[in-house]
């Protein structure tokens, strides 16, 4: 399955992932503590050149990655103008796009196999309530049964499509879950005899 | 145990298609995701306490970078974002959806539908609220307003989770494990 990890090399995938989660961690605190406009628009230039940096296919990559903001950048946008205060809806617009594209710029930059590294590292704790081992077949089997659940989901709209011309609409997420569940128990009979989950 | 292994893992990665399925029609002209219908049927199926650790995983993997959230979104970004809320809310949704499930004797369809209304509409945009009102820099009442926008397709997806839970007591009484 496909992360949101860039193709793009840049020098940020060679980071260790945990610097790069803790400084992120620090940056995304410190900035809902900062609203002075001077300051906020320097991190915003400072995430936008890190992007800028790494090219032309990954800042648009980056880009893309911001879409879902739009309707609320417009929202505060109109809402401010309307009061006549731009200033406080510019900050906060600013600190919305910055806080999210430094996040995104951390995923993009960090491989699955790092983050899970990390998650490992910062899992170890729990490990009397939540073995470790449990957790690792527990991230496994959600990848594994995404596409097999999907293909599940397709077959059996097209099959509803073949009996009655139209689409299934909500009918077809009562079958989904049943697969899901049928999947659920099988998977669990399959693991037992195989020594169980450990 | 790898039955409650299994479950969460095949309800985590529920939730995950049905974000993917793009745009279902529910009713002519009113296309939604189906994700959130995913969290309230992990609370009525699974029960609470599975049901909200179902979702959880959910979102670990959404953190670690995978792009399950509708519309292919994913990342940590996603949880600085204005609905961040929203996903810190989904667990907790789950749970209460799945208690109210267990606590009440009600008809399946009734109980499910009457849960994922609390925890799925409810609960969660207490959380989701909370969570534009601190990104957006705006009060609670005016981040209400925002939120509004999403309530005629949630009340659809309580009344559809409904259905489903009932269809699902039906056809595998002993699957429904809030019940059982």
């Amino acid at each position: 399955m496909l992360t949101l990890t860039s193709p793009v090399d840049t020098p940020l995938h060679r980071l260790r992932a945990g610097h790069k989660l803790g400084a992120l961690a620090v940056f995304t605190f410190g900035l809902f503590w900062v609203s002075a406009p001077l300051v906020l628009s320097v991190a915003l230039l400072v995430v936008a050149g890190l992007y800028l940096a790494a090219g032309r296919r990954f800042s648009l990559h980056g880009l893309h990655m911001l879409r879902p903001l739009w309707p609320f950048v417009v929202v505060v946008a109109l809402w401010h103008l309307w009061l006549k205060d731009p200033a406080s809806g510019a900050t906060i617009i600013m600190r919305m796009v910055t806080a999210v594209a430094a996040a995104n710029l951390v995923t993009m930059t960090t491989r699955l196999s790092d983050m899970i590294g990390v998650l490992e590292r910062l899992a170890r704790p729990l490990a009397p309530v939540l073995p470790p081992r449990r957790l690792a077949l527990a991230i496994a089997l959600v990848i594994r049964f995404i596409p097999v659940l999907s293909e599940r989901a397709a077959q059996l709209a097209q099959a509803w499509r073949a009996r009655s011309g139209k689409a299934p609409r909500w009918r077809l997420f009562a079958p989904v879950a049943l697969a899901a569940l049928d999947d659920a128990e099988t998977a669990a009979e399959a693991l037992r005899a195989r020594g169980g989950a450990g | 145990m790898e039955r409650s292994l299994t479950h969460i893992a095949l309800f985590a990665a529920l939730i995950a298609v049905l974000g993917l399925v793009p745009r279902v029609d529910l009713a002519a002209g009113v296309p939604i995701t189906a994700q959130s219908l995913g969290i309230m049927l992990c609370g009525t199926v699974l029960g609470a306490k599975r049901g909200a650790l179902a979702v959880l995983l959910f979102l670990l993997l959404v953190a670690l970078g995978l792009p399950l959230l509708s519309g292919g979104r994913g990342g940590l970004g996603v949880f600085v974002g204005p609905s961040a809320g929203f996903l810190i809310g989904f667990p907790v949704a789950a749970f209460v959806a799945g208690w109210v499930m267990e606590r009440t004797t009600l008809p399946a369809f009734w109980a499910a539908a009457a849960g994922a209304v609390i925890g799925g509409i409810g609960v969660l945009y207490v959380f989701g609220i909370t969570g534009m009102a601190i990104v957006l820099d705006k009060t609670m009442s005016e981040a209400a307003l925002l939120g509004l926008a999403f309530l005629p397709g949630d009340v659809i997806k309580a009344v559809v989770a409904g259905l489903v839970t009932q269809a699902i007591a039906r056809a595998r009484p002993a699957a429904l494990l809030a019940r059982a």
